[in-house]
This record gives C-alpha cells, structure tokens and sequence, in this order.
C-alpha cells in the first residue's frame, strides 16, 4: 500500500466520521420528523356507531399535549394527527394515505380495530411505515417475519381465553362450559383461544356456544338458551353493551355460574353498575389495566398523576371510562420509544427502538406487569392477572400469569 | 319445556320494546303518510333528556312528564322547521331529509353525552316473577306499551283532532275544504310522534342501557313490526311487534344459527309484505291516479 | 344518433349559438370534461388521484341507482348490497381462483344483474317506502350474511388483495394506473347509460314512474321494465363494487354497512336523480363531504354531514344537475337570441 493510498484512506475516515458527528449532531430524520416536531398519525371512529372508541382518540391527543407542555420528547413536539375513519376499512386506506403522503408522519399509532388494521397492513409494510401498538387484541399482530412494519400493543384475546381455558381446566374439572361471543373476530379469538387451553377436552367440556351481532336490540334470548344448555360455566366475550345485559340476565335467571367476563367489558363504572353490583358479584376477569373506577387503586402515584392530567388535559373526559386509561398508557409507550430513538428518528430507527423497548413499566397498568419486545418478539404486553370482582372492587389473585402458546 | 316458555316471554319482553317505538311511527305515518327514519334517534334524544333531569334531581315521573311535553314541542318545532320545506316535494326528498335528520340528532346526542352506556333507573320494581320467567320491569314495558295502544285508539277513533288527523293526511285537499287545518294537523301529529317515542325510549332505556345506539337495532325491527301489522294499525303495530319478538327468539334458539336472525326474521317479512302488502291487519288503501 | 333526434324536440336543435348548434356545444363540453378527465391524475398528487378514482367509482355505483331511483321511481336504501357483492365477486375471483382483475368486472355484472333481477320481482308488489324499508333491511343483512359464508369470503378478516401493476410501457404509477382504468369503465357505463335512457327504454321508465296506470294503458309492460331496471341498476352497481374492491385491495364486511347505501342514495339524490351528469356531482359528494365534515369538526362530523344534506334539500331539491342543467341551457339560448 502506497502513501498515497494511506493518506486516501486517512481522509476518507475522517471524513465519514466527521460527516458522522455532524449528522449526529443535526439529528437523523425520516419523514414527519425534524429539529421541531415529529409528526404522528392515528385513526379511529368518531363517528358511527363504534364512536365510543373516539375516546382513546382523544386521550392519545391530550397525552402528547400534556408531553408538549413539558417539553416535548428530547427537545421535539410531538404532532399528533388523528382522523375519523369511522370504522370502514375504505375510509381508513384513505385517511392513512392521506397522514402518510400529504401529512408526511414519521409513523403511524394506535390506529383502531381489527378489519381497519388489516387493510392497512399491506400498504403501509410496503411503504415501510411503523404500524406502531395497534389498538386491537387480535393474535395476528405479532409476526415480525412476515409484516415487520407492524406491531400489537394490546394482550391477545387469544391468550386471555387461554388463561381462562386453563384456571378451568385446574378449578372446575367438572366443568360444563356456555359461551356468549359477539359474532366477530374478537368474539372468535375468545373461542379458539379457548380451545387451545382445552385441547382435546374442548368438544366435551363447551357445552353450547351463541353468538350475538351489534344489531341485536338484546342478548337475553342468548342467554336464556346458555342457561337451558345446563352450564356451570360461563364466558361473556362481548362488548360493554352485551356484557352488561348478559350479565344481567344471567342473575335474573337465577343461574348460578362461574362467570367469566371479558376485559373489554369489566369497567366498574361503565359495565358492572348498569348491569348491577349485587349480580356482578363473583364475576372473574383478567386484567392488565387498572379499572378507573376501581376503589383500591385511589392512593397510587400513577393513578393519581392520571386524574390530575384529565383534569387539566381531558376535562370532558369520563373519569370511569377505561378506554382512557388504556389510551394514557399506551401513549406513553410511544413515549417511551420516542425517547429512545434520541436524535435518530427515522422510520427504520422508531421501528428498531419499538422492538427494543426492556421491561417498561407503563402507567396504569397494574403492578408488576411491564411490556418487553425484541426484534422477534412484537407482543407487548404478555402479562396478565386473574380477579374477581367483590361487589365493590376487583381484587386481583392468584400470580401474573403469561399465555403464551400451547397449553 | 320450560326453555321454550322462557324464550316466549323473553320474546315478548323484547316484543314489546318494538311495539312501543312501532307506535310512534303508526302515529307519524297516520298524521302524514310518511315514515319517519329519525324517528328512533328521536326518542334517544328524548331519553337523554329525561336521564339528565334524573341526574338533576327530579323525581322519575316529573322528569317524565316534562320530557313528553319537551318531545311534543320538539316534536312539532322540527315538523315546522325542517320537515315543512319539503312536505309537498317528492317522497325521495322527503326520505333524504329524514336521513339528515337522523344523523344530526345521532351526532350531536354522541357529542354532548359521549358514546358511553348508561345506566337508567326503571320507575318499575326490578323482579323476576313466575319462576324467573319474566321480570316486572319487562312486564311494566308491555302494559306501558297497551295503554298507549287504548290512547292511540281512542284518539283516532273518537277525538275530533284524531278524526280531523286522518282526514288530512288521507286527502289534504278536500279536508282543507271542509274546513280543517292541515297544516296544524301535520304539526300535532309529528308532536303526538315524538311524545310517544319519547315514553317508549324511557321504557325500554332501563332494559337496553342507554347510549347514542340505542334505538339503532330497534328502530329495523319496528319498522318490520309496523310493516307486518299494517303500518296504519296502532293494534297490527302491537301485535306485529310481539311476534317480531317471538318469532325472532324462537329463530335463533330451534332453527338456524343466530348470526342469521335478523336476516331470516327480515326475509319474513319481505314475504309477508308480497303476499299481503297492507300487512297482516292493515286495510287495504285506495291508490290515487 | 338517431335516437338523440327523437328525444330533443326540433326547436330547440335549431338554435345555433355562435354558428354552432346546441348538439356540437354538448359535445364540446363533454369533450372538455373528457380532456379534463385525461389531466387531472397530473395536475394532483397520487393520493389525490386515489380519492377521485373513488369518486369516479361512486359515481358509477350512483349511475346505477339513477336508473332505478331517478328514471324509474323505485327508491332503493341498499344498493350498498349490490355494491358488495359486486367487490366480493372480484376478490373471491382474483384471490381464489387467480382470475385477471379485468376479467372480474363482467363476472361481476352477471351476477349482480341476476341478483338484481331476483330482487326485483318481489319488489314489484312494494311501493315506494315500502320498498326503501325492505331494502334498508337489505343493508342492514349484508354484512352479516357475508361473515355467515365466512369459508368463501373470509369472515370479518376480509380479503386481501395484490393490486394489479401498471404494464412497463405506460411509465406510470399505480394510483394514475388505476385512475386511468376507472376512468375508461366509468365512460363506456355513462355512455351505456345514455344510450339507454335517452332511448325507448328510458321513456318507458319514466312513463311507468310518472304514470304507471296510464304506463300500462299505453301497452308498456310495467312488470318486465321494473324488474329490468332492477337487474340493470345492480348491475351498473355491481361493476363500481367490483372497481372498488381492485383499487382499494382489501374486502371486508365493515365495509359495506347501512352507511354506504345511505350515502348512494343521498349522493344520487344532491347530484340530480333523474339525470346521466347527477352522479358525476354525487360522486364527489360522496367521497369528499365526510372528509369536508370531518375536517369541520371532529367532535361531530355526522351531524356536519347531515346538515349538508338538509341544505341540499332545500335549496337543489332537483340536486344540482337537475338545477343547473336546464337553466344552463336557458343561458345559452337568451345568450344566443341576444347576439343573433
């Protein structure tokens, strides 16, 4: 090797490095993202009859502006754009089209549902934009092989049923199991994540199974038919609405089951009051989210920080919804991801950040549960607890309990 | 046995719930040969404001009260204000601005009251009764629902404003000569709508919980129980809502799958329309040429 | 062209305004639009092209509507149903059995044509509300009948689709892509369109709607048009859903709620009901006023939406087509009589 060739190579390093330093220095920046801001997309129903999720909308929106108000996330304002889709999976490839090519946003947020989510998918992996804690339980959202571009956020419906599956298994050999499901995806992960925990005791140990549709003025029809099947066991796996009147119905009857309930309709304010305290007693969930209403959670640091801040930042917010604290936590996780991105905000860093998230411990969620990821691993959260509900409280038993597969 | 028996009161229970907003669209039908799509939200709109008078304090049967007086104005204002424009244009028009109509009491209701459930305290006891065969605040749905049935029909049948309501929507022109004033007569009648709406929407929110979709799943099956009865029939209305209900029941409980409830139980009546278009007790109406 | 003379009465043919006929002036508008049309892709972004092949795909599905609705008086509350089976019938096809996505629209318009055709017959026997509701309820059915035959259509998961590529030689992306063929099927529907109702059939239509008894009278038979406009009317919706489920790529049941035959109807009805250019308006009703209401206001977009709508009412009850068309030609004539 020559001088000459030394010397070259001398400078060339040199010259990368300190192209290095100063790109460093200026931050790294994809799409939506600069010294000032960065930009993030979101869609959710404000309209149309699943509007009542336009409440994480919204939450998300207040949380960012509270992280503004401090300050920003290293320096930058977060930009938080968030359209209505209505819940039409047309609407929403439009309105993310729009937030990724007109809007120009890093990445793409708690967008809502699971048909939305699916035809959207496709198009933002082939763009490389993060689909980053979808808002949806659904068990296909963790598969980094295939769609590397998008991430679940919430524990799987899947894996909730399984935890069921398996306390029955272990408490209730005798058991004669009745389900209630709403006739949709999210009903139907309920069941199949039941049948993996049975196994091959499935098609002996479930009874009967109804399912309802969100046009049903009413579910009693379903329930007095559950009970008819001579059940011991009951799994609501329906939504707020639903959950309530089966609830209900199911202590008009008189029928005396162990009842388990989704944590989509567990809410004690929303849920287990207009279905009636002295029916919800008895009631077994499994639960990651502190329920607002919840009585013994008054004293905690995070839950007192989450009042302060819907005061101040979501004042027409209900208190007792819990879509708001599920919208808080999972804000901050993004949070969380944006932080560690530092002065490299490209979509390919958000992405890397968003799978390298060690141990975090999200607000509101209950205690001990945090949320890993790794570059295979695109399932938050994984942790869940069981509880039953007292009358006035869900008192959480038993030990943190992860679903992963097989039973 | 008893399963059956069950299915047929909780049927009837929920029957009841369709007679009840199947009603107010006989009335508003009966007073204007139109139906009303908004007529649903309406009485949403009607309970919300009864729940929020609750919530202030008042008594169930003083919110009552003021909410049906509140719907009857309401009622007649929107005739006045929103319907009058297009009474004498096309009947497309006329759905058009229903549809609007809809929306914009659906929407705005959403946005001051959220898209939560609520609880809506019944002024009936909650009891089961009869072997937990049904429940007195089901039973309270059904007698309330038959005493606005005797009053819907005593109206039209003996009242001048009920007889003066039919002959104008029937033949506006010649019951303008005779002296009735028409105009009044569409405005009593969208007011008598929306107060009706206004009782069933308070009945069955202790049933349903109350949120902005309530009357969403109802409002199609009272239109169905309209339509099977003969929608210019307070009894047909009734009689059509319960078997709505029971026939729907026993659909998804003995025959086929419940996903396909609501599609068999339509597909029914599209039949019934076909085969007897007036519905079951309507009365045959002479088309003008 | 024949048919054209017989149906525009001679006087009006005659006058000539600036040397030219009132024929050649349509004609230049409409090759003005056409031309339009040709650009637009260019003058907007690719995102921007996407929503007006929607709008190009709504109008279509409204053009379908017309026919029914507008011509022959029929209202239908579900011709999202239509719409669905249509954008079903491409992605079973295209995703099951591999078949091109240009092969799909004609298998698309003979099953929605034979559908619309069952339909029709019963409803024969329903007049105008009675009719609204019954397919209101068809609506209401679809997209629970479509995760009833989950095996064929995927459940609630919905189809996904590979949007077709542009061809190499074009040198396009496949947003214009797309656009372009939209385009293309949406003139040859318009074009079908007219020829049939400014035709024998089209005055039949409107005799049954106007004056079914006399309809009748005149040897009209009345059973067999209604029910052909029902066939016609799905089939020309069929194609838009077709269209629909090729450029948006994914089907699934949300997507075909209440809410979409609602928004045909209310398009159909803003754009002009009984005329071929309403649905071009209506089209970009549809598409863009839920984005205009929800830019508004996000708190309550519906309520901004309906509100349009009751505006429209009052002011167009006719929609717009229906308005401006005949007092536009009146324009052109007072312009012609003055400077001749």
């Amino acid at each position: 090797m020559t001088m000459k060739h030394i010397l070259a190579a001398t400078v060339s390093v040199v010259a990368i490095a300190i192209a290095g330093t100063v790109a460093l220095a200026a931050g790294q920046y994809g799409p939506g993202a600069s010294d000032k801001e960065i930009k993030i997309g979101n869609t959710i129903p404000y309209s149309g009859p699943a509007s009542a999720y336009g409440a994480i909308g919204k939450g998300d929106a207040a949380y960012f502006a509270m992280i503004n108000d401090h300050g920003g996330v290293n320096g930058r304002k977060i930009n938080f754009i968030s359209r209505d889709d209505g819940y039409s999976p047309p609407k929403t490839v439009e309105q993310v089209r729009k937030l990724v090519e007109e809007d120009n946003v890093l990445a793409l947020f708690n967008t809502l549902g699971t048909p939305p989510n699916t035809a959207i998918q496709g198009y933002l992996n082939d763009n490389k934009v993060p689909q980053l804690f979808v808002s949806t339980g659904a068990d296909k959202w963790n598969d980094p092989k295939n769609h590397p571009w998008t991430m679940g956020y919430n524990p799987s419906y899947r894996v909730e049923a399984r935890i069921y599956g398996r306390y029955i298994l272990k408490n209730i050999p005798d058991a004669k199991i009745a389900v209630l499901y709403q006739n949709d995806d999210f009903g139907k992960d309920y069941l199949a994540g039941l049948k993996d925990a049975l196994g091959d005791k499935a098609d002996k140990m479930i009874v009967m199974t109804k399912s309802y549709e969100t046009t049903d003025p009413t579910v009693d029809s379903q329930v007095v038919a559950l009970q008819g099947s001579g059940a011991n066991v009951m799994i609501t796996a329906a939504t707020p609405k639903w959950a309530a009147q089966s609830i209900r119905k199911v202590g008009e009857l008189g029928w005396k089951p162990t009842h388990f309930v989704t944590n989509v309709s567990v809410s004690v304010g929303t849920v287990l009051t207009p279905a009636g305290l002295d029916k919800s007693v008895g009631l077994i969930t499994s639960a990651y989210v502190k329920d607002p209403t919840d009585a013994q959670w008054k004293d905690s640091k995070d839950f007192q920080d989450w009042t302060a801040w819907m005061k101040k930042y979501y004042p027409d917010g209900n208190l007792a919804d819990a879509n708001i604290a599920y919208a808080y936590g999972a804000s901050a996780t993004m949070v969380q991801v944006l932080k560690q991105c530092g002065d490299n905000l490209t979509r390919d860093n958000v992405m890397k950040q968003a799978a390298n998230l060690k141990n975090f411990a999200v607000p509101m969620v209950l205690p001990g549960i945090t949320i890993s990821t790794g570059p295979d691993d695109y399932a938050p959260f994984k942790q869940m607890q069981l509880a039953k509900f007292d009358g006035h409280n869900w008192k959480v038993f038993g030990d943190l309990i992860s679903g992963g597969n097989g039973s | 046995m008893h399963q059956l028996l069950q299915q047929i009161a909780s049927g009837l229970a929920t029957g009841a719930i369709y007679s009840s907003l199947a009603l107010a669209l006989v009335m508003i039908y009966r007073a204007t040969e139109l139906v009303n799509f908004a007529q649903g939200d309406m009485a949403m709109a009607s309970t919300y404001l009864a729940w929020t008078l609750m919530n202030a304090g008042l008594p169930f049967w003083a919110a009552f009260v003021i909410t049906l007086v509140s719907s009857f104005v309401a009622g007649v204002i929107i005739e006045r204000v929103i319907i009058r424009p297009v009474q004498n244009a096309p009947v497309l028009a006329a759905v058009i601005v229903f549809i609007g109509l809809q929306l914009i009491i659906y929407a705005v209701t959403g946005w001051i009251f959220s898209y939560e459930v609520r609880d809506f305290a019944s002024p009936f006891p909650d009891k089961p009764i009869l072997g937990a065969l049904i429940n007195t605040r089901d039973l309270g749905v059904i007698g309330v629902t038959l005493v606005m049935l005797i009053l819907l029909y005593v109206f039209f049948r003996y009242t001048p404003t009920g007889l003066a309501m039919r002959a104008a929507a029937q033949n506006p022109v010649s019951a303008r000569l005779s002296g009735i004033r028409v105009g009044r007569m569409l405005a009593i009648g969208w007011g008598l709508a929306a107060a009706i709406g206004a009782t069933a929407g308070i009945m069955v929110a202790p049933v349903l919980f109350l949120d902005p979709n309530m009357m969403l799943g109802v409002l199609i099956y009272a239109f169905a129980a309209a339509l099977l009865g003969g929608i210019t029939n307070p009894l047909g209305a009734v009689v059509g809502g319960l078997i709505v209900g029971v026939a729907e029941n026993l659909i998804g409980t003995y025959l086929i799958a419940s996903q396909l409830k609501l599609t068999v139980a339509l597909a029914l009546i599209f039949l019934v329309l076909v085969f007897k278009p007036n519905g079951l007790f309507g009365t045959m109406t002479v088309r003008r040429v | 062209m024949t048919e054209r003379a017989t149906t525009m009465p001679p006087a009006i043919a005659e006058i000539r305004i600036a040397g030219l006929s009132e024929t050649t002036w349509r004609r230049i508008g409409i090759v003005a639009l056409i031309a339009f049309g040709i650009a637009l892709p260019f003058l907007v972004s690719k995102y921007q092209s996407f929503q007006f092949t929607l709008a190009m795909i709504y109008a279509v599905a409204l053009l379908g509507l017309n026919i029914l609705t507008g011509y022959n008086g029929q209202i239908s509350l579900g011709h999202g149903a239509f719409f669905a089976v249509g954008a079903y019938t491409a992605a079973i096809l295209m995703h099951r059995f591999g078949v091109p996505f240009w092969a799909t629209l004609p298998a698309a318009a003979v099953i929605c044509f034979i559908l619309g055709v069952l339909f029709g017959l019963p409803a024969l026997r329903l007049e105008g509300l009675y009719l609204a509701l019954v397919t209101l309820a068809l609506a209401l059915a679809v997209p629970q009948i479509l995760k009833y035959f989950e095996g064929w259509t995927g459940g609630q998961q919905g189809i996904n689709l590979i949007k077709p590529k542009p061809p190499e030689w074009t040198g396009i992306d496949k947003d214009r892509w797309l656009y372009y063929l939209v385009f293309i099927v949406m003139l040859i529907m318009f074009r079908l369109a007219a020829n049939l109702l400014r035709g024998r059939t089209g005055r039949a239509l409107i005799a049954i709607r106007d004056h079914p008894i006399s309809a009748s009278a005149m040897g009209i038979d009345t059973a067999r048009y209604k029910t052909l406009a029902f066939g016609t009317s799905a089939l020309f919706t069929g194609i838009a859903g077709a269209m629909s489920a090729i450029v948006i790529g994914y089907v699934s049941p949300e997507g075909f709620g209440p809410f979409l035959s609602i928004s045909f109807l209310v398009g159909s009805a803003v754009g002009g009901i009984a005329t071929i250019g309403g649905p071009l308006v209506g089209g970009l009703f549809v598409q863009f006023i839920p984005n205009f209401a929800n830019d508004i206001s996000d708190a309550a977009p519906w309520a901004i939406y309906g509100a349009c709508m009751l505006i429209c009412m009052y002011t167009v009850p006719e929609g717009a087509i229906g308005y401006l068309g005949p007092r536009l030609g009146r324009l052109l004539r007072r312009f012609a009589s003055s400077s001749s």
